[in-house]
Parts: structure tokens; C-alpha cells; sequence
């Protein structure tokens, strides 16, 4: 039994070790990623009048919706990978149960996420002049992040098994995150606005009850997809 | 299965008949509401749909996991079904609201909770549709679809409550104040009264759709079968 | 060491495998040959425990699949038609990898081994994207002895291969057949697969059409044979 988890875990750090040692070579995912998202606040700038009154309310959502949409590019690469070169027979080849190469994946899927996230705050900043360096924001962001890699790692290993692919990742995962992008707004602006904490935290709670229950679904249903 | 059951032809003639009786319930028998006179009767079939879309979604849930169970094919015919049919009935919920809503409050639509949680769920549904139609192999079919209802029917639960959440901070700007449409008036023990016969009218021709679609379904696949047979 | 029974495999309404009986004894070198199409990759998948049979019993090593799949896969070397190696991954960092994976006792050790008996000691530095289709290949058996299985399944591994890639190939092949591993093989060169195997069978619409070991088989007679299995 005791063996039988660390290979457990040992193939979850495999997994994860073997993603990041990949992207460090050929860095086509996170490039890929920050610039679109470079690219996502160049266009609000221009679609959004940021003025300085309005950056306080309107930074969470620009910063969110910039997430959301960067992470569907890296979910979409990271499947694509194992599916290309049909690496996922590979990683089903393994004796370890189904769920550790869901948990792998999602590990480095949000590994990825939060590097683009921790680049683009600075840069942010820089732009518009906000400072954004608050423990609760990067609280948020941690626990936003957690939620959307849960169902998207899900989601993006059926997506890359159907004839539509890259077009269907973002059609069956925004409806099913609003719940995150709402609390993350509404937190990420309750801290950045210093305001009281009786107002942040049933956001919080939210985010928190969204993320447990996703992950531990998603984690159930992941045999299902990867199955034959 | 050659010719429609008895039980169906029962249930259609039935329908058919409890939805006059609704017509009836709905134009004669309710008495005219004092603000709103005849727009307001759009209330009844707009909950009604309400309603069956509800019905639907809870059926496509409760299929989607008894298929994840017991792999049988019978109930990923059912939860399309139910998918399609609370698709249709939540277009002509959020149809209605907004017919309701112009003449009331001067919009066509609010963001209020129910309303925007009913055109997510369209979008699920969509999704999941689109899903379908990109894969080939039944079994993966009814898998991915599957696994995909349930995660849509626990994450729109919340969806809905966010939205709460987030109207009593913010309630909507245009127009309407709360976000029960239903409480803007009072309701006298006639409205009740055509108000419930309405859900359970309703309820009937759920089900009598429902057995037409998976009767459809079921005797689309035997055509396939045969198809294949024949080309052998 | 191999024990399959009744197999039947159905993509949706489509037959692929229909009551297939198949065994191998340990230590056997079955070649499978067949007609593109016959369904030689499906069955193969079904014994990597990639893919669940419709029905039947499956037995590899003494276990059930899929029941018990876990434990067959740790005991199984799987070659398929594409080298399931990661381009941006070192030589060295791919066996590394699927070592962890498969919890490798004294792996360092373990991947030099490997890297030697495929050949590719010179290459352990190099990325995988600038290797040959051959040397791809090479160390995708080198990854699927990794682990020192019991059984290997080879899907037809001379696939894209040019003439010295696969003599290489060949000699690789007989040398990791050669310590008493069982071993099963897809085909559809024949010439190839002569030398090789000590045990041809032909699968043919569904089942094994015809079995031959290599003592009753004349050099020129394979090809006779094989048409014949195909034909009768």
C-alpha cells in the first residue's frame, strides 16, 4: 500500500518535472501565452477608456477576462502535446491509477498559468500606473487559477479528442467558470479597494467551495475520459 | 416498436387536451391584473416553460449520471432528449420574459438572476451539442456528453447564487429592483390555481416529449444498425 | 502467458472483433498478419489495455483485463505506430521520464543499459525532435524494455522505416526477444516478419483465420498461406 503511493506521487512529479523541463526548452507555450495576453490588455486599452478614475473598478475584470483567455491557449498546447505524438497512450501505459496523470497535468497546467499571471501584474502595473502587489490579489489569483486549471484540464482532454479541438476548449469552459471570474472580480477588487472583509469573503468562500468541489469531481471524472 | 405505443398516443391526446384547458384557465378563468391587463397573463406560460426547462435539466443530470454508472446507451438517448428539449423551452422562457419585461419595465432584458443563469444554461447546452457533433465514436459520444451535464448542472447551481450574490450588492441598474419578477404582483387564489394547472399541463407535455424524442432516438439507431447490416 | 477468449471489440454500431480466440504460450514470438483495416491494431490496443473489449475474456500474464489492468500493465512493453517520445525531451530525459513513471529500480543504471542496447548511447544528449524516424523508433523499444516486461506488443514497428533502419531494427527486435519474453507482433510485411516470429497468424474479418507455427511453414509457403487464410 505504502509503495503503491509514492509511485502514486512519484508519477504525478514526473509528469509535472517532465512538462516544465519540456517548456523550459522550447518556451512555445509560455510565449505563446504572454503575449496574447500582452496583446488581450493592449486591446482594452484602446476598447476600454482606462481613465484613472475608473482603473480601480475596472482592473479586476480587465486582469480576469486577460486570464481566462490566455489560459485556454496554454490548456489547449498542453493536451495537444500529449495528443500529437500520441504520448497519452503513453502516459496510459503507466501502472498508475488515471487520476495521477490528471493531477500531473493540472499541477503544470496551473504552473503555467500562474507564471503568466505573476509577469503580466508588473507589466500591468508599469502601464497604468496601479499598483498591484497586495497578498490578498495574489491570494485570489492563486485560488482563481486552482479552480479554472480543475475543470479545464478536464475539459481540454475531451476537447482535444474531438474534430473541433481548439475552437470547442473556450465554448464548454466559459460557461461552466463564470462562477470563478465573478468571485475572483469581486475579490481581486474587494482587496485591491482595501475594502472590509465582511464584503470579500462570502466572494471568497466562493471561490474556495468552487475550487474543492471541481477539483474532486473532475479528479472522479477523469477516467471517463481518458478511457477507451 | 412498429407503431406508436398506446401509452404515447394516450399521452399526446392528453396533452393536447390539458393545454386547451390551460388556454381556457389562462384567458377566461384567470381574472386581469389591475397594473398589467393581458401582458401579465404571459406569466403563466412563462413560468410554465420556466418550469419544464427545469424539468429537463434536472432529467439530462440525473441521466447523465446513471449513464456514467451503468454504461448503457438507453440513457444517453434520454439526456439528449431532455438537453434538447429544455433548450427549446428555456428559449421560449427567456422569450417570453422579455416580452413580459418590455411593457413592464421598458427593456427587454434584465440581468437579473434567473434570467441570466437561463441564457448560461442555453450555452451549456449549446456546448454540449456542439461537444456531440464533433465526435464520432457513440461510446465517446455518450461519455464526453455525459461527464460534460455534470459539470454544467454543479457548476450552474452556483452560477445562480453568484449572480444573488452579486444583485443584492449591485441590483439592476435598468429597470426592475429585485430579482424575483414573480413577487411584482400579488397573486389571487384564481391566479394560483391557473398558475398550478399550468406547471402540471406542462409537466405532461414534458413527458410526452420527452417519450417522442427518446422513441426517436431509439429507433434512429436501429436504422443505423440495419444500415450497417445491409452494407455487409 | 496470453489468453483471449470470445474477444469482441464494436465501435458503435460497427463490428470490429467478433469472437476472437486467441493464446500464446511464454517465450512465444506470434507474428499477427492481416489486411489493413482487419482490426490487428485494435486487438493490440485491447491487449496494452488501451482500449476495453466489447466482450470476452482477456488474460495477460495471468491477469484480467480490464479488471485488473494495473497490474498487466506494469508486466507490458508496448511499441506502437508512433514512438510516444517527447520531441523537446532529451534522449536521456525521456527514459528518465517513463522510468518514474513506471518506478524503475536504480534507474540511472537502467537507462545506460538501455541506451546501449538500442544503440544510442552517442545520442543520450540530444533532443528527440532531431532523430530519425529509425532512432525514434530504437528508443521507443528502448522505453518499452525500460521496465524489463514480461510480454511486449509491437504494432507493425517497420512502419516508415528505410531498409538499414530496419535491418537495425530487426536485430534489436530478435535481441529483446530473445531472454525469454513473449512476444506479439502486427504486421503486414511479411518478408520482414518471416525471419523473425516462431509463430504466424492470420486475422482475417474478425478472428483469427488460420494459425501456423514457423516448423510447419516452408519459406515460400507464408505468403501461400497467408493468401489462403484470407481467402478461406
Amino acid at each position: 500500500m505504502e509503495r503503491e503511493s509514492t509511485a502514486y506521487f512519484k508519477a504525478i512529479g514526473a509528469i509535472v518535472w517532465k512538462d516544465l523541463a519540456a517548456e523550459l526548452r522550447s518556451r512555445e507555450l509560455l510565449s505563446a501565452m504572454l503575449v496574447f495576453a500582452m496583446l488581450v490588455i493592449l486591446i482594452f486599452n484602446f476598447a476600454i477608456e482606462l481613465q484613472p478614475s475608473l482603473r480601480a473598478t475596472i482592473t479586476p475584470g480587465v486582469l480576469w477576462v486577460t486570464f481566462a483567455f490566455a489560459g485556454t491557449l496554454g490548456l489547449n498546447r498542453s493536451m495537444a502535446i500529449e495528443k500529437d505524438r500520441g504520448c497519452l497512450d503513453g502516459l496510459l501505459l503507466a501502472p498508475v491509477d488515471r487520476s495521477a496523470i490528471y493531477f500531473g497535468k493540472a499541477l503544470s497546467n496551473l504552473a503555467f498559468m500562474l507564471i503568466v499571471e505573476l509577469i503580466v501584474l508588473p507589466v500591468y502595473s508599469l502601464l497604468y500606473n496601479t499598483n498591484l502587489f497586495n497578498p490578498g490579489l495574489l491570494l485570489t489569483i492563486l485560488l482563481g487559477s486552482i479552480g479554472y486549471v480543475a475543470v479545464g484540464t478536464l475539459l481540454a482532454s475531451m476537447a482535444v479528442q474531438t474534430r473541433t479541438r481548439d475552437v470547442l476548449l473556450p465554448i464548454l469552459l466559459f460557461p461552466v467558470i463564470l462562477p470563478i471570474l465573478m468571485a475572483a472580480v469581486k475579490t481581486s477588487g474587494g482587496f485591491l479597494q482595501s475594502a472590509p472583509m465582511e464584503t470579500i469573503w462570502p466572494w471568497l468562500n466562493i471561490l474556495i467551495v468552487y475550487d474543492v468541489i471541481f477539483t474532486a469531481v473532475a479528479f472522479m471524472l477523469y477516467d471517463s475520459v481518458v478511457e477507451e | 416498436m412498429r407503431s406508436q405505443p398506446k401509452g404515447l398516443t394516450f399521452m399526446t391526446i392528453l396533452s393536447g387536451l390539458l393545454f386547451l384547458g390551460a388556454l381556457w384557465m389562462v384567458f377566461v378563468y384567470a381574472p386581469l391584473e389591475a397594473v398589467m391587463n393581458y401582458v401579465q397573463k404571459i406569466f403563466y406560460f412563462h413560468i410554465a416553460n420556466a418550469w419544464v426547462g427545469m424539468l429537463g435539466f434536472m432529467a439530462a443530470a440525473v441521466a447523465g449520471i446513471v449513464y456514467l454508472v451503468k454504461k448503457d446507451m438507453k440513457w444517453d438517448i434520454v439526456e439528449l432528449a431532455a438537453v434538447e428539449i429544455s433548450l427549446v423551452f428555456f428559449s421560449i422562457t427567456i422569450a417570453s420574459g422579455s416580452i413580459w419585461a418590455k411593457p413592464s419595465w421598458g427593456t427587454w432584458w434584465t440581468w437579473d438572476a434567473r434570467l441570466t443563469t437561463a441564457a448560461i444554461l442555453e450555452m451549456i447546452y449549446l456546448a454540449y451539442l456542439l461537444l456531440r457533433q464533433g465526435i464520432e465514436d457513440p461510446e465517446q459520444r455518450a461519455r464526453f456528453g455525459a461527464v460534460y451535464t455534470l459539470i454544467g448542472s454543479l457548476s450552474v447551481p452556483i452560477t445562480f447564487f453568484s449572480i444573488r450574490i452579486w444583485q443584492t450588492i449591485h441590483p439592476a441598474v435598468i429597470g426592475a429592483g429585485s430579482s424575483s419578477a414573480v413577487g411584482s404582483f400579488g397573486m389571487t387564489p384564481k391566479m394560483l390555481a391557473t398558475m398550478f394547472y399550468c406547471l402540471g399541463t406542462f409537466s405532461v407535455i414534458f413527458v410526452t416529449l420527452l417519450w417522442y424524442r427518446i422513441r426517436l432516438g431509439v429507433l434512429a439507431e436501429r436504422v443505423e444498425q440495419i444500415k450497417l447490416q445491409v452494407m455487409e | 502467458m496470453i489468453e483471449v477468449h470470445k474477444l469482441a471489440k464494436r465501435f458503435g454500431l460497427k463490428t470490429v472483433l467478433r469472437g476472437l480466440d486467441f493464446q500464446v504460450a511464454p517465450g512465444e514470438f506470434v507474428a499477427i498478419l492481416g489486411p489493413n483495416g482487419a482490426g490487428k491494431t485494435t486487438f493490440l490496443r485491447i491487449l496494452a489495455s488501451l482500449s476495453r473489449p466489447t466482450f470476452g475474456e482477456v488474460r495477460v500474464a495471468g491477469y484480467q483485463l480490464p479488471k485488473q489492468a494495473a497490474a498487466v500493465r506494469s508486466r507490458l512493453g508496448v511499441v506502437t505506430h508512433q514512438p510516444l517520445l517527447y520531441g523537446d525531451l532529451t534522449a536521456e530525459e525521456n527514459l528518465r521520464f517513463y522510468g518514474r513513471m513506471y518506478a524503475v529500480p536504480d534507474l540511472d543504471c537502467r537507462i545506460s543499459d538501455v541506451l546501449e542496447l538500442v544503440g544510442l548511447s552517442a545520442r543520450r544528449r540530444d533532443l528527440v525532435r532531431t532523430f530519425s524516424r529509425g532512432m525514434q523508433q530504437r528508443l521507443a523499444i528502448g522505453r518499452a524494455v525500460l521496465h524489463d516486461p514480461e510480454v511486449m506488443l509491437f504494432d507493425e514497428p517497420h512502419t516508415g522505416l528505410d531498409q538499414d533502419a530496419c535491418d537495425m531494427l530487426d536485430g534489436l527486435l530478435r535481441n529483446v526477444a530473445g531472454r525469454g519474453r513473449t512476444v506479439v507482433m502486427t504486421s503486414h510485411d511479411l518478408a520482414r516478419v518471416e525471419d523473425l516470429a516462431t509463430r504466424f497468424d492470420v486475422l482475417s474479418r474478425g478472428v483469427i483465420a488460420a494459425s501456423k507455427p514457423r516448423s510447419g511453414l516452408g519459406k515460400r509457403n507464408l505468403l501461400d498461406f497467408y493468401r489462403k487464410a484470407l481467402a478461406g
